[in-house]
């Protein structure tokens, strides 16, 4: 009889124990601790944290663990974890030109106001496999300044903003949406937009921003500013009456300084386009900067005509829990509607009646 | 109670059914919305479940938002209560709702389904829940959720029709063999989910009530009991269900949906009803028939 698909929870519950064993591999070397991923894939942390939509480095660290570090998967479980997770406060909008940086760069200047931060960075590294990592050992830590003053680090943008050479972002204190609570409804504010790219898939992101580099819907951009580091978070509870620190996160900002508008009627102005992830996510935050600029094609009555500018095409399909989930499901047996097919092209490809002697 | 249904206990560390009682409260009260306005697609704030996108999420929802401990459950995907993703989704509920599950298609209050509707005519006290993966029958034709809106409120059908009749004009019949598009009360064109277009005839005046769910598209909608269902189609080439020659090689059926087996190199083809539950009563009642 048929048992190709037939399983039941037997074949159910011993392919679970199948990837348990695959996932430990040979147990004469020691088990993998969640710590360690924690502490030495930070940038797999990162990925996990931003596109599962949680920041916290434990959990992110223990889907990869679970995942066999699988990141899409690690994202995909991190995601339905936080889905039962209460909803407490929108959080105070985060300062990000009061970051503690640990890398900062503009390209768009030689120098800025408290200077460039190379910063840990796998930029200017020659890509040659470090032999040396083949064994355990100490690493010689970065030199260190002792009394090295604190300066401030203005946001790059704003000054081009101060001259008003870039068109200003207003907040119009807006309520904030949650495309996790309440269905994305097209067309989706900037807002939505942004959340959506947030929550999206790294490689997506990076794919439709180059493409607009090399003419699908080019936008001429420059990064203005990538800055990483830490944080404070603050919510400020109605019941309160005052804002309170939650903590500090590691984020990546990026803000792409893009070709200008204007009109008969209105000034020149370069534009910009937004990035911003959880942890140390360039590559992530200047893909996302680049298809922000270019979903806004329509704001500044620019033709449409290439994918990343498309808003319905880049929302619906950036999501890769979503698009993982229904690729996959191909694997589900399908053997009706097959059947239903099979059934069809069998009567199509049957002549005609009367045009057999033809 | 029978050999057919299964009780079980609630894993207490999982609110009933999983979902948290706000959600489940908005569900309802879209699925109220759904039910009003037969075949409308409603959206809904779908959330993220422990199984993937494209697995069922949708049918999942509503069948947590619905599901109440007195419950009777049935699962079946290609028919079948067996097959792997109908096992996964039936202990899936049955820990965190504990309810009793059954492969009984009369004994169930509630069916989830993949791709079928069970051969058992349906009575008024059941609810069908079905998993969609696409829920517009206008995708395929235009890809822009915004512009299929737009078609739906103006019943603005007119390219549903130009493409059954291209494919008549092309292959000489109409070439969609499921997913088959439905009209709704006379008023908004449906995807029945992609059942063989052999159940699309149990839709129409079904005393039970049906309700489909899109979880990666967050959208649902309903077909009221006793609503009116037609499969769309022209005078001279109306509507017609799938045929075999053959009957089932168990049952020896000719009136079920019908799975066609390879049972060798050569290719040998068998026919069995696709509908596991069905098959197995006609067997035991021509048992006791001897």
């Amino acid at each position: 009889m048929y048992v190709a698909v037939k399983g039941g929870e037997q074949a159910i519950d011993n392919a679970h124990r199948l990837l348990a064993k695959k996932r430990r591999g040979d147990t004469s070397v020691s088990e993998l601790r969640v710590e360690q991923i924690r502490q030495q894939l930070p940038l797999a942390v990162a990925r996990v944290m931003s596109e599962g939509s949680l920041y916290d480095e434990e959990l992110a660290a223990l889907a990869i663990k679970q995942a066999a570090g699988d990141l899409v998967e690690a994202i995909f479980l991190l995601r339905a974890y936080r889905t039962t997770l209460p909803r407490f406060s929108p959080s105070l909008p985060i300062d990000t030109s009061n970051m503690l940086l640990s890398r900062r760069l503009s390209a768009t200047f030689k120098d800025v106001p408290g200077g460039q931060l190379l910063g840990p960075t796998f930029d200017y590294t020659h890509r040659l496999l470090d032999f040396a990592l083949l064994a355990e050992g100490e690493y010689p830590g970065p030199q260190v300044t002792p009394d090295a003053a604190l300066e401030p680090c203005p946001r790059v943008l704003g000054l081009l903003a101060q001259e008003g050479l870039i068109k200003n972002e207003a907040d119009h204190g807006e309520s904030i949406a949650d495309i996790t609570r309440d269905p994305l409804e097209l067309p989706a504010s900037r807002v939505e937009r942004l959340q959506a790219l947030a929550r999206g898939d790294e490689g997506f992101l990076l794919a439709l921003g180059y493409s607009t580099q090399r003419g699908y819907g080019r936008n001429h951009p420059f990064a203005g500013e990538i800055r990483i580091g830490d944080v404070e978070v603050w919510i400020d509870p109605p019941e309160l009456g005052f804002p309170i620190n939650l903590g500090s996160i590691e984020v990546t900002e990026c803000e792409m300084v893009n070709q200008f508008v204007g009109s008969a009627t209105e000034l020149a102005q370069f534009t910009r386009g937004y990035g911003l992830a959880f942890g140390h996510a360039e590559r992530k935050a200047m893909g996302m900067a680049l298809v922000d600029r270019a979903l806004r094609a329509e704001e500044y009555n620019e033709e449409i005509v290439s994918p990343a500018q498309q808003e319905e095409f880049v929302l619906m399909h950036c999501d890769n829990v979503e698009a993982a989930g229904f690729v996959s499901h191909l694997k589900l047996p399908h053997y009706v509607d097959f059947q239903a097919e099979l059934e069809l092209i069998r009567k199509l490809r049957k002549p005609a009646e009367g045009s057999k002697h033809e | 109670m029978n050999d057919m249904t299964q009780v079980s206990v609630r894993d207490a560390a999982y609110n009933f059914a999983y979902l948290d009682e706000q959600t489940k409260r908005m569900i309802r009260r879209a699925l109220l919305k759904a039910v009003a306005i037969p075949g409308y697609q409603v959206p809904f704030g779908g959330r993220e479940m422990p199984l993937p996108y494209g697995w069922g999420t949708g049918g999942m929802q509503l069948t947590a938002a619905i599901l109440g401990a007195d419950d009777v459950l049935k699962v079946i995907d290609q028919g079948a209560d067996d097959t792997t993703n109908a096992v996964s989704i039936r202990r899936f509920f049955a820990r965190t709702a504990g309810v009793v599950t059954t492969e009984s298609t009369p004994d169930a209050t509630v069916i989830q389904t993949r791709h079928r509707i069970p051969e058992t005519p349906l009575h008024a006290d059941q609810i069908m829940v079905y998993q969609v993966p696409i829920p517009d029958p206008l995708r395929f034709i235009e890809p822009s959720e915004t512009e299929t809106r737009t078609m739906h409120a103006l019943n603005d059908y007119g390219v549903m029709h130009v493409k059954l009749y291209e494919d008549i004009a092309t292959f000489g019949h109409i070439a969609t063999a499921y997913a088959y598009p439905v009209m709704v009360d006379e008023r908004y064109v449906m995807d029945p989910s992609p059942i063989p277009k052999f159940d699309n005839p149990k839709l129409d005046m079904s005393p039970a009530l049906m309700l489909f769910g899109a979880g990666r598209e967050k959208r649902l909608y309903a077909v009221p009991p006793y609503t009116r269902v037609t499969s769309l189609d022209f005078e001279d080439h109306p509507f017609e269900v799938q045929k075999w020659e053959a009957c089932c090689a168990i049952c020896g059926s000719r009136d079920a949906f019908l799975d066609e087996l390879i049972l060798d190199d050569a290719g040998t083809q068998s026919f069995v009803c696709s509908d596991t539950y069905y098959c197995a009563q006609r067997v035991s009642q021509q048992e006791q028939g001897q």
